[in-house]
């Protein structure tokens, strides 16, 4: 039997990763080989006076050492933010110049001020500690709010104040006199942690310059290779797109900080061109921490007014958003239509309004992040309800439902549309996976062990698959946002699928496989996945924003369809029958009702041998397809979490947690468990552990593994999973995406069982034993209780 | 330094420079680029090989340790081209996403499974919490290796 849609089919690419075999960038060794090292600004901001690489030149192994005023020199261009956000105002934003080597300013810790390029990664690296750089350190401005502060430093001077934009969204009018006629209004001033994203391989980049046919290869750690190859072409003007191949191989987790195109690889490329060497470059650790794009990093005022029955009446946003030294990619995106537009989450609220100002500051730019910007937008509302509830004393289960939206399509405040859920069905089911009923006899028997047990929900609504590409221009997106995909039956029937989708973690390689094998009966060894090579894909957006399922196996379904229509032609040809009669079952078009048959092998020969084709039909067995969606997916989800907190240290445990999630229909229900499992850690890390933190200089004091926490095996819980489905009516499969579902619902959960736990909802993540111990002796001192 | 060393059961001479670690004598000089470095200071697990029987990392013990050493990386655990117990149970639980750690963590777990094929689940987190892992949340892998010790109960050594 096949493994179709629904199988828990085991993974192709498994064999490879267990054996050591895969192939990772810097596993890659090109013909004339050399090692690329970067001079990088030690300070937070400094002008740059002059740079003297003659002791490095001198050093043994030393090709070259290029600078920035060089590069330009050349054309190459400035980095890009590829959303232009639209102030209130309807002034465009203003951001700082980010140019790939800096000329003149160093704007943050790690910005790239030089290149150094030698025979082996020792000598590149020694070479570059021996750059002298004459530089004049000025003032430096860190933290998001004070930024905007009358007299902080100046990060760029075309970014007066360092505002960004201020950005708004929905009725302020509306939402000011819903606001006023509430009878309870819940307010909380929310800190979203900065982030660093820290996929397990580093990032990496080995570019060949051909000079016989001045063309460059660019072998690298990307989300999406040909995004990456039309933003070196078009806009860092490295080469054009037909003299420039982007292969992005075995990728090792990207978590979104392997979308943007860095400086380093644009500065290896034209290496590359200039040295007549192939440049290999690998960042260390300690350089990952200093310069792949953090993640979230908001300051958060709300209020939420409620009228007396519990039901919401309006909502206030006011955040604050730190971009960074420059804006990333996807950086002004993130923190406006990817937070914005969630600000309603799984509840009727009719008023919503709210602004975010993006501010410039002294650290390395801050982009998507796993969930990016919906993290932020469900972290603000999941614990705005769960403070509302213990405010209001309402059960927060049932302040929830009293909520809900409940009828279909149904239009938010705040542009989206949501097509489809049912989230009194996820949250029951999450209430009964997770026993709520059992938790009072579980917390008193903590208690007995003298421990303080609490309980928090987030039910959370996200959105994915960007789209349509009409939508996402109009509201300022420099691409389109759909997938490509194209079908090759070969001559003996098996199947290679083309897709711009990039795996890096999620499966691709087995749940592609799997929707051929559904619609031929084709074993899913027999199929092939081609991704990540823009010399064999024509085109594709690549996977980022839990897309993949949604838009690339869309396009794959649409592909599929055009193989099938031909295929059935040539079938009813050969066995003499009306297409329309034909059906394709365990690998043999069949007419229905009868014993006639093909195989599908002997339906693809017949193809390629054309000799008795149907009159007019091209030989041949391949089809391609673009699939544009008409609208986000909507995945959601009704978490629990419960903690045990020790009193005497105020060390959290999580105890138990449990996910009730709608994806839609599911493909491979183990991948999707998967991801599930690697979100709600990565969530649990967000609420517990991680906080990217820089020193008031601008200095990064969380730049190692031993100073930055993630969630280790003795951290997590078991996870008790549940789905509830309800598909989207927008894509042939009814995918919602599972990626980011995890990291964007847990963190309220856990931050609103301690919360619960501990009797305070005075507490800002990361709930660390220290702030968890403070905010509960807080709670306790006679002072709080005056 | 000329070294000798044992490397997946075939001897290899070598002539490293004498701050040349391990997992970049492997990686380099040997073409074993199944071992990974993540963090080279020792704290994220991924670069663990087995030297002499116990789990090292890579990054930390430079290749001159390593001289008249057997070494066993991620290549070496499936000897004939079938995936060893662990292997096959780590793709039945799903026990890898991006792949990237994997090797540093079925090297820690083969060495632990060895020296204990009974090892309780809460010894196998605790071990493998000297690793990190930033996609599977860690369960499956747990999962993965209570299910692979039967293997290695059965006696020998289930990578060979």
């Amino acid at each position: 039997m096949t493994d179709g849609i629904g199988a828990r089919a085991k993974r192709k690419e498994d064999r490879r990763f267990t054996t050591g075999k895969g192939k990772y960038t810097d596993d890659i060794r090109v013909e004339n080989q050399a090692y690329a090292a970067f001079v990088r600004c030690p300070v937070a901001h400094a002008r740059i006076n002059g740079i003297d690489a003659s002791a490095a030149l001198a050093m043994e192994g030393v090709i070259a050492v290029h600078t920035g005023p060089e590069l330009k020199a050349d054309g190459i261009g400035d980095l890009i933010a590829g959303w232009a956000i639209t102030s209130k105002d309807g002034s465009p934003m203003k951001t700082g110049v980010w140019s790939p080597l800096v000329t003149e300013y160093g704007r943050y810790v790690g910005d790239a001020i030089a290149i150094v390029v030698a025979e082996t990664q020792a000598q590149a690296r020694a070479a570059a500690e021996a750059v002298e750089v004459d530089f004049e350190e000025l003032p430096a401005v860190v933290v998001a709010d004070k930024a905007l502060e009358e007299g902080a430093a100046q990060v760029h001077e075309n970014v007066p104040g360092n505002l960004i934009y201020t950005w708004e969204l929905g009725d302020e009018a509306r939402t000011d006199a819903a606001m006023a006629n509430a009878s309870h209004v819940t307010e909380l001033d929310i800190v979203n942690n900065r982030l660093s994203p820290n996929a397990m391989e580093p990032r990496s980049a080995v570019a060949v310059y051909d000079e016989a046919e001045d063309h460059y290869t660019l072998y690298t750690t990307s989300q999406n290779p040909h995004v990456a190859r039309l933003v070196l072409s078009a806009f860092y003007n490295v080469a054009p797109e037909h003299k420039l191949r982007v292969i992005a191989p075995d990728v090792g987790g990207g978590f979104g900080s392997k979308i943007y195109i860095y400086p380093e690889e644009i500065a290896c490329l034209w290496a590359s061109m200039k040295t007549g060497r192939s440049v290999k470059w690998t960042s260390e650790r300690g350089e990952a921490f200093l310069t792949d794009a953090h993640g979230r990093d908001h300051v958060t005022k709300a209020k939420m007014g409620f009228d007396n029955e519990g039901r919401i009446v309006a909502f206030h946003v006011d955040t604050i958003a730190n971009l960074g030294a420059y804006a990333s990619l996807f950086a002004t995106v993130t923190p406006t239509y990817l937070y914005g537009t969630l600000w309603s989450g799984q509840y009727d609220i009719p008023a919503i309004y709210g602004t975010v100002r993006a501010v410039h500051t002294n650290t390395v730019p801050v982009d998507a992040y796993r969930g990016a910007g919906r993290p932020e937008a469900t972290y603000m509302i999941e614990r705005m309800m769960e403070v509302a509830a213990r405010e209001m004393r309402m059960d927060p289960a049932e302040l929830r439902r009293r909520n809900f939206i409940r009828e279909f399509p149904y239009q938010t405040q705040v542009i989206l549309a949501y097509d489809s859920g049912d989230f009194d069905a996820i949250l029951d089911k999450a209430q009964k996976a997770a026993d709520v009923a059992g938790f009072p006899e579980r917390r008193a028997e903590a208690e007995a062990r003298g421990k303080l047990r609490g309980l928090g929900y987030s039910t959370f609504i996200e959105a994915c698959g960007l789209a349509p590409s009409a939508a996402v221009g109009s509201l300022g997106a420099g691409v389109g946002l759909w997938e490509s995909a194209e079908v090759r039956v070969n001559p003996v029937g098996t199947v290679e699928i083309l897709t711009g989708a990039h795996s890096h973690g999620q499966g691709h390689e087995t749940t592609f496989a799997q929707l051929v094998s559904d619609r031929f009966g084709v074993p899913i060894d027999n199929v092939q996945i081609v991704h990540g090579d823009t010399d064999k894909v024509q085109f594709g957006m690549g996977t980022y924003g839990s897309r993949s399922g949604p838009v690339g196996m869309s396009a794959v379904m649409k592909a599929l369809d055009k193989v099938e229509a031909k295929a059935k032609k040539i079938a009813a040809h050969t066995l003499e029958a009306s297409e329309d009669d034909l059906v394709i079952e365990n690998g043999e078009v069949k007419v229905a009702g009868t014993d006639r048959k093909m195989g599908w092998h002997e339906v693809a020969l017949a193809a390629y041998t054309a000799h008795n084709l149907p009159e007019g039909l091209e030989p041949g067995l391949k089809e391609g397809a673009f699939f544009d969606p008409v609208n986000f997916s909507f995945p959601s989800g009704a978490l629990i979490c419960e903690v045990e907190v020790d009193p005497e240290t105020g060390v959290t445990e999580v105890v138990q947690f449990t996910a009730a999630d709608d994806f839609g229909t599911i493909i491979n229900p183990m991948i999707v468990e998967g991801q599930v499992h690697g979100g709600v850690t990565q969530g649990i890390g967000q609420a517990l552990l991680e906080r990217v933190v820089y020193d008031e200089d601008g200095q990064l004091v969380t730049g190692s593994y031993m100073d930055y926490c993630m969630p280790r095996a003795d951290d997590v819980p078991s996870y008790v999973l549940d789905h509830h489905s309800t598909p989207s009516p927008n894509n042939p499969l009814g995918l919602k995406g599972c990626g980011e579902a995890g990291a964007i619902g847990a963190p309220p959960a856990v931050i609103n069982a301690i919360t619960d736990a501990i009797g305070t909802d005075d507490l800002q993540m990361p709930a660390t034993p220290m702030a968890v111990w403070q905010a509960l002796a807080w709670a306790r001192s006679p002072v709080a209780a005056e | 330094m000329k070294i000798a060393l044992t490397v997946n059961g075939r001897p290899a001479a070598l002539d490293v420079a004498p701050r040349t670690t391990l997992a970049d004598c492997l990686r380099h000089a040997l073409g074993l680029t199944g071992t990974h470095l993540a963090c080279e200071h020792g704290v994220c697990g991924a670069c663990t090989v087995i030297v002499d029987g116990a789990a090292v990392r890579g990054c930390l013990t430079l290749a001159v340790q390593a001289d008249g050493a057997e070494v066993t990386t991620v290549e070496g655990l499936a000897g004939d081209g079938a995936l060893t117990p662990l292997q096959e149970a780590f793709r039945r639980h799903h026990a890898l996403q991006c792949g990237f750690c994997t090797a540093g963590i079925l090297t820690t777990l083969h060495a632990l499974l060895t020296e204990n094929p009974d090892v309780e689940a809460c010894e196998i987190r605790e071990v493998l919490s000297g690793n990190i892992c930033r996609c599977t949340g860690y369960i499956p892998i747990v999962e993965a290796a209570l299910e692979a010790r039967a293997a290695y109960r059965r006696g020998g050594d289930p990578a060979q």
